[in-house]
C-alpha cells in the first residue's frame, strides 16, 4: 500500500539554525531518504519552498480566484513529503518515526486512495 | 449534591482505580471468564459510583461496593449474551463473587488473580505481538490510545487487535489460571517476554521527553515486580526484574546536559542509581541460588558485569563474552550475536569483530536494524576503513528514530579523518 507522509514544521526553525546545524539537518534527511531507497519502499519525495512562495487557486462560477499565500495560514506548514510503498500502516508508522521531520515537526500519514 | 462531595467521590474513585484496578479486573475476569466483559462491568460500576457517592457519601469499603455493582452488571451482560445452560453455569460461578464481595475488607482481602490474568493474556493461543499491549490494558487499565502510541501503531488498529484478542480469550475458552508446575516454566516465558517487550518500548525514549513511553518503563517495572513477588521461587522472574532494574538505574547517565546520547562505555558511573543496582544484584543472587539458569538471568548478569566498572573503573570483557556465548546458545538471536561481536572487539580487536559482523550481515533480519549499522561503522572506523565507515554511518543515521542517537552518530561520522579522493 502507498502512504503519503506529509511533513509539517515551523518554517522559522530553519532560518534560525546555524549553517553547521543546517548542514547536519540536510545530511540527516539524505541518510533517511537513502534508507528508504535501500529498503525499496521509496516512491517519491520532495522538499518544498517556504509557504511565503505559495499561491492558492479556486474556481467558482467559472471565475478563478488566485490568492497569495498558503491555503491554511498557521505556524506549522507543509514543508515536504515522502510517498512510500509498504505492506501496512504499522510499517508506514515505523518509517515515519525514523524521519527527522518527526522529531522537529509533525508528520501526517495518509493512505493513498487506491484506484 | 455539593461540589465538594462530587470532588471527594472522584478522588476516592481515582484512588481505588490506582490501588485496585488490576486486582478488580483480574478477579472479575476470572469469574466471568471474559476480559472484555470484566472491563465493561468494572467501568460501569465506576460510572455508577461517580453518580451515587456524591449523593449517598463514599462507602467505607469502596472496593467491595464496586465489586458488588460490577457483579450485578456482569450478570446483566451474561444474560444478554448467553442463554440457557451456558449462562446458568456461569451464574453459578458468580456466586463466588457474591461471597467475596460480602467479605472483602479493602483491597487486601480480594484474592489476587492478577497472575492468572497475565497468564491468560500471554497464552500461546494469543498472537505474540499483542500480548504485551493486552497485559498493559487488562492489568493496568491503560487505554488503547496510550498503548497504540507507545507501540507505534494506529489507535483504531490497536483497539481492534485488543478487541480481537479478548474475543479470542472468551471464544476459545482460555483458562484464567496459573499453569501447573510441569508447564509453568514454558508458559512463564510468554509472560516475561511480554513484560520485557513493554519495557523495551518505553526504553527507546530514554530521555523521557515522551511521557507515554517513559511511563511504560515504570508500568513494565511494576508488572515485573508483581510477578517476582507472586512467584518468588521462579529464578527467571527474578532475573527479568534484576535486568530491568539494572537498565533503569543507568537512565540518567544515558544523556548528557545537552540531551545528547552517551554510550555505555562513556557514561559517568556516578549518575547510576546505586539503590536500584543493589536491589538488582540481590535479586540476581537469589535467582542464581535457585539453580536454573535462563535468558533473563544471563541478561541481568551482563548488566551486572558492567557494574564492575563502578567499583574498579574498568570493564572486564572476558565474562561478558562468556555470558554472550551462553545467551547465543539459548536464543540464536542475531541481535545477541551482534552485541557479542562488540564485546569480542574489546578482547581481540575490531578486525575479529568485523569478521563476525560481516557474517551476520548475510542474515537479512539485521538489514533495517540501526544498531547493526552503527556497530559496523564504529568497527570500520577503528580499522581505519574511513570511506566504508562513513557509508555505514549514513545508513545508521537514516535508520535512527531517536534524534539524540541521530545527533550522536552524525557527530561520530563528522570526526572521521578525510582522506584524499
Amino acid at each position: 500500500m502507498q502512504y503519503l507522509l506529509m511533513l509539517y514544521s515551523n518554517e522559522n526553525g530553519w532560518s534560525q539554525m546555524t549553517p553547521a546545524e543546517q548542514e547536519q539537518g540536510v545530511a540527516a534527511y539524505g541518510a533517511y531518504t537513502q534508507a528508504l531507497k535501500t529498503a525499496g519502499v521509496l516512491v517519491g519525495s520532495n522538499r518544498l519552498q517556504p509557504s511565503t512562495t505559495a499561491t492558492t487557486v479556486h474556481v467558482a462560477d467559472g471565475k478563478s480566484q488566485v490568492l497569495d499565500g498558503p491555503y491554511v495560514d498557521s505556524k506549522e506548514q507543509l514543508a515536504g513529503y515522502y510517498l512510500i510503498d509498504v505492506p501496512d500502516l504499522d510499517a508506514a508508522l515505523a518509517w515515519t518515526a525514523r524521519c527527522p521531520g518527526a522529531s522537529h515537526g509533525t508528520i501526517e500519514v495518509r493512505p493513498v486512495w487506491y484506484m | 449534591m455539593t461540589l465538594d462531595s462530587a470532588a471527594q467521590a472522584r478522588s476516592t474513585a481515582d484512588a481505588v482505580a490506582r490501588r485496585s484496578y488490576g486486582k478488580l479486573v483480574a478477579f472479575l475476569a476470572a469469574a466471568l471468564r471474559d476480559v472484555a466483559a470484566a472491563e465493561d462491568a468494572l467501568s460501569e460500576a465506576f460510572a455508577t459510583a461517580l453518580a451515587d457517592w456524591p449523593l449517598n457519601g463514599c462507602p467505607a469499603n469502596p472496593e467491595a461496593w464496586l465489586l458488588t455493582v460490577a457483579r450485578r452488571k456482569g450478570i446483566d451482560g451474561l444474560r444478554r449474551r448467553r442463554s440457557g445452560e451456558a449462562a446458568a453455569a456461569q451464574l453459578q460461578i458468580l456466586a463466588e463473587l457474591d461471597e467475596a464481595a460480602s467479605t472483602v475488607v479493602g483491597d487486601a482481602a480480594i484474592p489476587d488473580r492478577r497472575l492468572a490474568l497475565l497468564f491468560a493474556c500471554a497464552h500461546p493461543a494469543i498472537d505474540a505481538g499483542i500480548r504485551a499491549p493486552l497485559m498493559l490494558q487488562a492489568v493496568l487499565g491503560l487505554d488503547a490510545k496510550t498503548i497504540a502510541s507507545a507501540f507505534l501503531a494506529s489507535p483504531s488498529a490497536m483497539g481492534k487487535r485488543l478487541g480481537r484478542a479478548k474475543q479470542k480469550i472468551r471464544e476459545a475458552g482460555i483458562r484464567f489460571a496459573i499453569p501447573a508446575c510441569n508447564e509453568l516454566a514454558g508458559r512463564l516465558d510468554g509472560v516475561l517476554d511480554a513484560i520485557y517487550a513493554a519495557f523495551a518500548e518505553g526504553w527507546s525514549d530514554p530521555d523521557g521527553t515522551d511521557v507515554i513511553r517513559r511511563d511504560l518503563t515504570a508500568e513494565a517495572l511494576f508488572l515485573a515486580g508483581m510477578v517476582a513477588g507472586l512467584l518468588p521461587q521462579e529464578p527467571e522472574a527474578l532475573g527479568l526484574l534484576a535486568c530491568m532494574l539494572h537498565a533503569e538505574a543507568r537512565r540518567r547517565a544515558r544523556r548528557n546536559a545537552d540531551g545528547d546520547y552517551v554510550p555505555l562505555a562513556e557514561q559517568d558511573v556516578a549518575l547510576w542509581d546505586a539503590a536500584m543496582i543493589d536491589e538488582a544484584e540481590t535479586l540476581l543472587l537469589r535467582a542464581s541460588a535457585l539453580g536454573h539458569i535462563g535468558r533473563y538471568q544471563l541478561e541481568a548478569a551482563l548488566q551486572s558485569a558492567h557494574v564492575e566498572r563502578r567499583r574498579s573503573g574498568r570493564t572486564d570483557w572476558t565474562p561478558e563474552v562468556q555470558i554472550y556465548d551462553a545467551l547465543l546458545a539459548l536464543s540464536g538471536s542475531p541481535v545477541i550475536a551482534l552485541n557479542r561481536a562488540l564485546a569480542i572487539a574489546e578482547l581481540q580487536g575490531p578486525r575479529a569483530a568485523l569478521e563476525i559482523v560481516d557474517a551476520l550481515g548475510a542474515d537479512g533480519r539485521l538489514v533495517d536494524y540501526q544498531p547493526y549499522w552503527a556497530a559496523r561503522a564504529a568497527l570500520l572506523a577503528r580499522t581505519q576503513a574511513y570511506p566504508e565507515a562513513r557509508d555505514a554511518f549514513d545508513i545508521a543515521i537514516g535508520l535512527a528514530s531517536d534524534p539524540a542517537v541521530r545527533r550522536f552518530l552524525q557527530g561520530r561520522q563528522a570526526v572521521l579523518p578525510h582522506c584524499e579522493e
